[in-house]
């Protein structure tokens, strides 16, 4: 693995915190391009990274939203278990379609958030 | 109703999965629409549901031999601290404009990854896929 400097870290991550709660848009989005582009990662190694990093982000944000009581348990399981199952399935997928694959079908999906950002 | 929101959310999965992304983009909208929430609750809920999905998706990808834990770590824990001021600079900034703006770099970054993937595809090469695959 290609070593990062910590200042590389520190900027991609205060790159996506701002985007992210600037736009209300998830910081995968963000990181998963910025690791790609200017690190050099392929695109396994910045999805598995933007996971734990999205892990630790979100923690944060939940925290706040729990004191602030505006999270619905019933709700959060209702669409996170089926997901956990799902994310299951799209990791597993993501080892067996080549990795230019997977980085031109992110493209395809950021065109479709670009779209949802200018319109929302 | 609720087995709108179940597939939803394993849709939301899948993409987490293959993009590593949280999946918000989908459970948002089905935590709003589908199980009928209100904005700020559905952004809420949506980020306590990500966490053990990008979690679940953080484990496979280490066992895979792709993560690189400390990188991650480090990244999230100033993306936690940033996301403080980028809800900050939504009162500050001209947010329509800045909207468009960043809509336009993200074409313009999907364009970037779409011709590095075009150009890998051509070349025929795909030397991270793991041996024996």
């Amino acid at each position: 693995m290609p070593s990062t400097r910590i200042s590389q870290l520190v900027v991609l991550g205060l790159a996506t915190g701002i985007f992210s709660g600037l736009f209300g848009v998830g910081g995968g989005i963000v990181l998963v391009p910025l690791l790609v582009l200017w690190i050099g990662f392929d695109e396994r190694r910045a999805a598995a990274t933007s996971l734990l990093a999205i892990v630790i982000a979100a923690s944060a944000g939940a925290a706040t939203q729990l004191i602030y009581g505006n999270v619905d348990l019933v709700a959060a399981l209702t669409v996170g278990i089926p997901a956990v199952g799902g994310v299951l399935i799209g990791t597993w997928l993501q080892q067996r379609i080549p990795v230019a694959m997977v980085q031109l079908l992110f493209s395809v999906m950021l065109v479709g958030v670009a779209v949802l950002v200018a319109f929302q | 109703m609720i087995a709108l929101a179940i597939i939803i959310g394993v849709a939301a999965g899948v993409l987490s999965g293959l993009f590593g992304i949280g999946g918000g983009i989908l459970l948002v909208p089905a935590l709003a629409l589908v199980l009928g929430l209100d904005h700020v609750e559905a952004e809420a809920t949506s980020l306590l549901a990500i966490i053990p999905v990008a979690a679940v998706g953080a484990w496979r990808q280490k066992s895979y031999g792709n993560l690189d834990v400390r990188s991650g770590l480090t990244i999230g824990a100033f993306a936690a601290v940033a996301a403080v001021a980028g809800v900050a600079l939504v009162n500050v900034l001209p947010v329509e404009l800045v909207r468009y703006a960043f809509a336009v770099l993200m074409l313009y970054v999907a364009w970037r990854m779409a011709s590095s993937a075009i150009k890998q595809l051509r070349a025929g090469a795909d030397p991270a896929l793991p041996d024996g695959q």
